[in-house]
């Protein structure tokens, strides 16, 4: 077993279903950070045989909404002084916005400079949104 | 309440403001004259990037008819869009000029892209395969001119349900309103999506591949054409353009006060041999268009 030492102060993503570690680790461009980052893959767990998490260390702004899309049943402690000051649990957004693309090659953001598109939830099972422009169907 | 609102979709407006528009499009067809200066001084601006005859001519005739006047364009090419001009930017340089804008284009959701960037009301007249929700007005518009309520009706709705905007838009439509049955009649080919029959209620709808056995129990029948351009294969169009054929055979099956819709251009799927059957109101429907589009005018203007 490979040992990763307790963080001090950061950010743990707990609870990342096993091999989508590294797809979170890219959605939210940690290859680009300065801080310390760990990610360890298929770490055994009780409760889902494998898993993935990471490990940031510092202060970030880590985006919930691209973590809720991806995965939703990830958990996000906030440790300082060694000590998890904060557990969130995630949900899929109702609305995102500059995550998603529309896969609709008649939609008119394929033409046009469009910032920030808003996704709109339609079917949370299916992790399925619409366009808030042509309303096609889209997910990750 | 309508006054400065954009219509991009059929939903953008509640039933109550719906009931508005129609109210002044009744007024509308008992007094036309009244209404010759509405908009004196007012301007449209029609954008039409893909061509268009019969939606262009029924809003600019809805403006002279209002004494309103127009400007715009139907060929892009003659446009700064030519030169690259984006879509925020044409808008906001017509909101300049034009009071109310039309705008119809190949690309689905333009309109409700352009209707972010003014406060100028924007109506949408088409986005690709995605709304053309000033059809709809007119479709129900027709419906309570001959039926008065819109209200426990069968509907049958015929043709190309697969790819026919017009109908998912009508049939969207009229499912907000009580008691309405619906036949879905079309070769299995075309048949209805499965997105737009989840959202009716269960039970409340029929699907066949028989004109004949349903036409008897409608009180509308709205039939639409197969559209070609939707086909991959040519041979799969020649074989499903005429599956339907209405002709006076099948309209003695029909109710006396039954009426046949249709959003027109025809080709085959209405016999021309019927156009005098006091039942077939296509050509009135386009003309209650018009009238639809004059109270919708009027309203968004807040005049």
């Amino acid at each position: 077993m490979i040992n990763v030492s307790k963080l001090k102060k950061g950010v743990v993503i707990d609870h990342i279903e096993a091999n989508k570690g590294y797809k979170i680790f890219n959605q939210l461009k940690l290859d680009e950070s300065q801080d310390v980052v760990v990610l360890m893959r298929n770490v055994p767990s009780s409760k889902m045989g494998k898993k993935d998490l990471i490990k940031i260390e510092n202060d970030i702004h880590v985006d919930l909404t691209v973590l809720g899309l991806i995965d939703p049943n990830v958990t996000v402690n906030i440790v300082e002084n060694g000590e998890r000051v904060k557990k969130i649990k995630l949900s899929l957004p109702e609305k995102v916005k500059g995550i998603l693309e529309c896969k609709n090659p008649r939609c008119i953001s394929k033409t046009e400079h469009i910032v920030d598109i808003e996704f709109i939830l339609i079917d949370a099972e299916k992790k399925l949104y619409r366009c808030e422009y042509c309303d096609a169907r889209t997910s990750l | 309440m309508l006054k400065g609102k954009h219509l991009i979709e059929p939903f953008d407006f509640s039933l109550e403001e719906l009931d508005m528009i129609f109210d002044v499009a009744d007024q509308i067809i008992a007094t036309p004259d009244r209404y010759l200066d509405v908009c004196k001084g007012k301007i449209l601006a029609t954008l039409f990037y893909e061509p268009s005859t019969r939606t262009r001519f029924s809003f600019e005739a809805a403006m002279l008819r209002l004494g309103g006047q127009i400007i715009g364009f139907d060929d892009p090419n003659t446009s700064s869009t030519a030169k690259g001009e984006s879509l925020s930017d044409t808008i906001r340089t017509i909101a300049c000029y034009a009071d109310i804008s039309v705008i119809r284009h190949p690309r689905e959701g333009t309109a409700k892209l352009a209707s972010k960037f003014t406060d100028m009301p924007i109506i949408n007249a088409g986005d690709g395969g995605h709304q053309h929700p000033t059809q709809t007005l007119t479709d129900l518009l027709t419906i309570r001119q001959y039926h008065r309520e819109i209200k426990n009706l069968t509907v049958g709705v015929c043709g190309d349900l697969k790819f026919g905007r017009t109908i998912h838009s009508l049939v969207k439509a009229l499912s907000r309103y009580p008691n309405i049955h619906f036949k879905m009649i079309s070769p299995e080919e075309l048949q209805m999506p499965s997105y737009i029959l989840d959202e009716l209620l269960p039970g409340s709808y029929e699907i066949t591949n028989q004109l004949e056995t349903a036409i008897g129990d409608v009180d509308i029948l709205y039939m639409s054409r197969v559209q070609r351009e939707r086909f991959v294969s040519e041979d799969e169009y020649v074989r499903l353009k005429d599956f339907f054929i209405l002709d006076k055979e099948k309209m003695e099956l029909a109710k006396k006060d039954m009426i046949v819709m249709h959003p027109l251009p025809r080709v085959n799927e209405i016999s021309k041999e019927i156009d005098g059957d006091a039942r077939c109101v296509y050509f009135e429907q386009a003309k209650f268009g018009m009238f639809v589009r004059m109270a919708l005018i009027i309203k968004l203007l807040g005049l």
